[in-house]
C-alpha cells in the first residue's frame, strides 16, 4: 500500500509535467488543427533558460521561471511566424511536415550551441522529505513544488481562458475563423497568444524537470514531447481539460509500469495506449464522437 | 449621405465573375434590399464589403474613405457588422459570451489589460456590460443568457445573431437572409425588429428571398443577376421592371 501511494506521488508528478506541455499541443491543435511537433523541443528550451538563469545568473526559482517562461513565448510566437503564417492556405500536411522540421531545427540546434553534453541542473530547493497520513505518504520538497505550480497554471488558465477577451477570442477562432475575425478578433494575433501561452507552459515543464531530475540536454525533448502528445491525444486532442487528465493518467501508467513491471517497457506503454486510443475512441477520453464537418 | 460606397466591384473566382463591375451605394438611415436568383452574387458581395474578399477590381468606400482590402476585424470595428445565412453562433458558447464576443472590437484592451483589470479595461468592461444587458433585454434572451447558444430552438439562434451583430453599436448592420427558415409569424416580428434598428439610427442592407418581407420595409431594392446589377430603386419600380420579371420567372 505505502509502495503503491508513494509511485502515485511520483506519477502524478511526473503526469503533472506531461500535462503543462500536453496543454501546448492541443491549445494549438484546437486553433490551428496543428499538431506541432516542435513544442517538445520549445520544453527543451525552457528548460536550457531555466538552467542558465540559475546558473549562470544566479537567479531564483521564480524570477527564473518568469524568464523562461517569457522567452519560449517570444520562440513560440516566432516559430509561428516565420515556419507556420506563410503555410496558412497550404494543406494541413505541408505544416505537419514543417513541424517536423522545426523540430529537428531546433535539437540540432540545441546539440550544436548548448553541446551534447549533459548538464547538471543545479539545486534549488533543499532535499527534505515530508512524511503525511502517518509515513504513509513522503513528499519531498521537488514534489511540492511542482504538484503546486501545476495547480497554480491550470486555475491562471482557466482564468486566462473562460474570463478574459483574449480567451474568448481563442476559443471563438478555435470554433469559426471568418465569423471570429467578424467579430472584430485579429485572428493572426489570437493565434500567436495561443502559441505564447503553450509555449510558456512547455517552458514550466522544462523549468520543472530540470529541477526535478537535475539534468538538462539538448534532445531531452523528443521523448516527453511525444509522451505529451500521446496524451493530448488519449484526453481529446483540442479539449483543455482532456490534456491535463491524459497527462496525469500517463504520468501515473508509466510510473506504476515502472514500479511493478518492468521500468523498460514504459515508454512502450505510452505507445500501446496511443495505438488503443487511436482503435477505440480516436477523439479521446473527454472527446465527442462525431464525425469531422466538412 | 452615403455611408458605404462599392465603385466597380469584381470579384473573380478563377474564370467566373462572380461580382461583375457593380456599382453600389449605401445612404444614411435606409433599409436596402439586395435580391436575386440564387448564385446571383449577393452573398460575394457582402463579403467583399465585410473584407473576407477583396475585391479583384473596384474600391469600397466608408464615409468617403477608401476601406478596400481592410482586414475583415478592422471593417468590424469600423462599425460594419453582419449576420450569416447559415447561422454562424459560437454554438459552445453561452448566449451572453456570443454577444460579448460581438463586443469584442468595441473593449479595445490590449494583452496586458485582458489579463489584469486596468483603469481602461475596466471602463471597456463597464461599457461591454451594459451593452450586454441593452441586447439581452431589447431580444427578450435575458432569461437564456447562460444558455448553450446550440441549445436556443432555430428563431432565437437567428435572434441571438442580430444581437451578436447590434451588440457594438454598428452603423451598418447587414442581413444575410435573416427570415430564412421562418414562420409567418416570426417573419412579421423579424420585419418589426428590422424598422425598429433602423429607427434607432443602424443602416441596414438585406439580403432576403421573402418578397413579401422585402417589399414590405425597404426603402429601395437593388437587384443582381449572374453578378451584374440589373435594377435599382424604389420596391414598385423594381417590382415592374421587364429584367427583374425576366431574370425572376426565366
Amino acid at each position: 500500500m505505502q509502495q503503491f501511494l508513494q509511485q502515485m506521488v511520483n506519477g502524478l508528478s511526473l503526469g503533472s509535467i506531461y500535462a503543462l506541455i500536453a496543454l501546448g499541443y492541443t491549445m494549438v491543435y484546437g486553433i490551428i488543427r496543428l499538431i506541432n511537433f516542435a513544442h517538445g523541443d520549445i520544453y527543451m528550451l525552457g528548460a536550457f533558460a531555466g538552467f542558465f538563469a540559475i546558473s549562470a545568473f544566479h537567479l531564483s526559482f521564480i524570477p527564473s521561471l518568469i524568464i523562461s517562461m517569457a522567452i519560449c513565448a517570444l520562440a513560440g510566437m516566432l516559430i509561428k511566424r516565420v515556419a507556420y503564417k506563410p503555410l496558412r492556405t497550404a494543406p494541413r500536411i505541408s505544416m505537419l511536415i514543417t513541424a517536423i522540421g522545426v523540430s529537428l531545427f531546433l535539437e540540432n540546434g540545441g546539440l550544436m550551441v548548448f553541446s551534447p553534453s549533459i548538464r547538471t541542473f543545479p539545486t534549488v530547493f533543499p532535499v527534505k522529505t515530508f512524511s503525511f497520513f502517518g509515513g504513509l505518504v513522503k513528499l519531498t520538497v521537488k514534489d511540492i513544488v511542482v504538484l503546486t505550480v501545476m495547480i497554480v497554471m491550470l486555475i491562471l488558465l482557466q482564468y486566462l481562458v473562460y474570463r478574459t477577451k483574449i480567451g474568448k477570442a481563442m476559443r471563438a477562432v478555435s470554433f469559426d475563423k471568418d465569423a471570429a475575425s467578424l467579430m472584430g478578433v485579429d485572428v493572426d494575433t489570437t493565434i500567436s497568444y495561443t502559441f505564447a501561452i503553450g509555449s510558456a507552459l512547455a517552458a514550466v515543464a522544462g523549468v520543472l524537470v530540470g529541477i526535478y531530475y537535475n539534468s538538462v540536454w539538448p534532445l531531452m525533448g523528443i521523448m516527453p514531447g511525444l509522451k505529451a502528445f500521446i496524451a493530448a491525444v488519449l484526453g481529446g486532442i483540442g479539449i483543455i481539460p482532456g490534456a491535463v487528465l491524459g497527462g496525469l493518467l500517463i504520468g501515473v501508467t508509466e510510473t506504476l509500469v515502472a514500479g511493478y513491471g518492468n521500468s523498460l517497457y514504459r515508454d512502450g506503454v505510452a505507445f500501446a495506449i496511443l495505438i488503443i486510443v487511436l482503435l477505440l475512441r480516436p477523439s479521446g477520453l473527454l472527446g465527442k464522437n462525431q464525425r469531422e464537418k466538412v | 449621405m452615403r455611408i458605404l460606397k462599392g465603385s466597380k466591384l469584381t470579384m473573380k473566382f478563377g474564370g467566373l465573375k462572380a461580382v461583375n463591375s457593380v456599382d453600389f451605394h449605401l445612404d444614411n438611415g435606409e433599409i436596402l434590399s439586395l435580391i436575386g436568383p440564387n448564385g446571383a452574387g449577393k452573398t460575394t458581395l457582402f463579403n467583399l464589403l465585410t473584407g473576407i474578399y477583396t475585391p479583384t477590381e473596384g474600391n469600397i468606400y466608408m464615409d468617403e474613405k477608401d476601406i478596400t482590402g481592410s482586414k475583415p476585424y478592422s471593417i468590424a470595428s469600423m462599425g460594419i457588422t453582419r449576420t450569416f445565412q447559415n447561422i454562424r453562433l459560437f454554438s459552445d458558447m453561452s448566449v451572453e459570451d456570443n454577444i460579448m464576443m460581438g463586443l469584442h472590437s468595441r473593449i479595445g484592451a490590449p494583452f496586458l489589460g485582458s489579463i489584469i483589470p486596468t483603469p481602461s479595461s475596466i471602463k471597456a468592461n463597464r461599457f461591454a456590460k451594459e451593452r450586454l444587458d441593452w441586447v439581452l433585454n431589447y431580444l427578450g434572451l435575458y432569461s437564456l443568457r447562460k444558455e448553450k447558444a446550440k441549445n436556443l430552438p432555430y428563431g432565437l439562434q437567428r435572434r441571438l445573431e442580430i444581437g451578436r451583430a447590434i451588440a457594438p453599436e454598428p452603423e451598418v448592420l447587414l442581413l444575410d437572409e435573416p427570415a430564412a427558415g421562418m414562420n409567418p409569424q416570426e417573419t412579421n416580428e423579424l420585419m418589426g425588429l428590422i424598422h425598429d434598428l433602423r429607427n434607432k439610427g443602424i443602416t441596414i442592407l438585406l439580403i432576403e428571398h421573402d418578397m413579401k418581407l422585402v417589399m414590405g420595409i425597404s426603402d429601395r431594392v437593388m437587384v443582381l443577376n449572374y453578378g451584374e446589377k440589373i435594377a435599382d430603386g424604389k420596391p414598385e419600380e423594381v417590382k415592374q421592371n421587364p429584367e427583374v420579371i425576366k431574370a425572376y420567372l426565366g
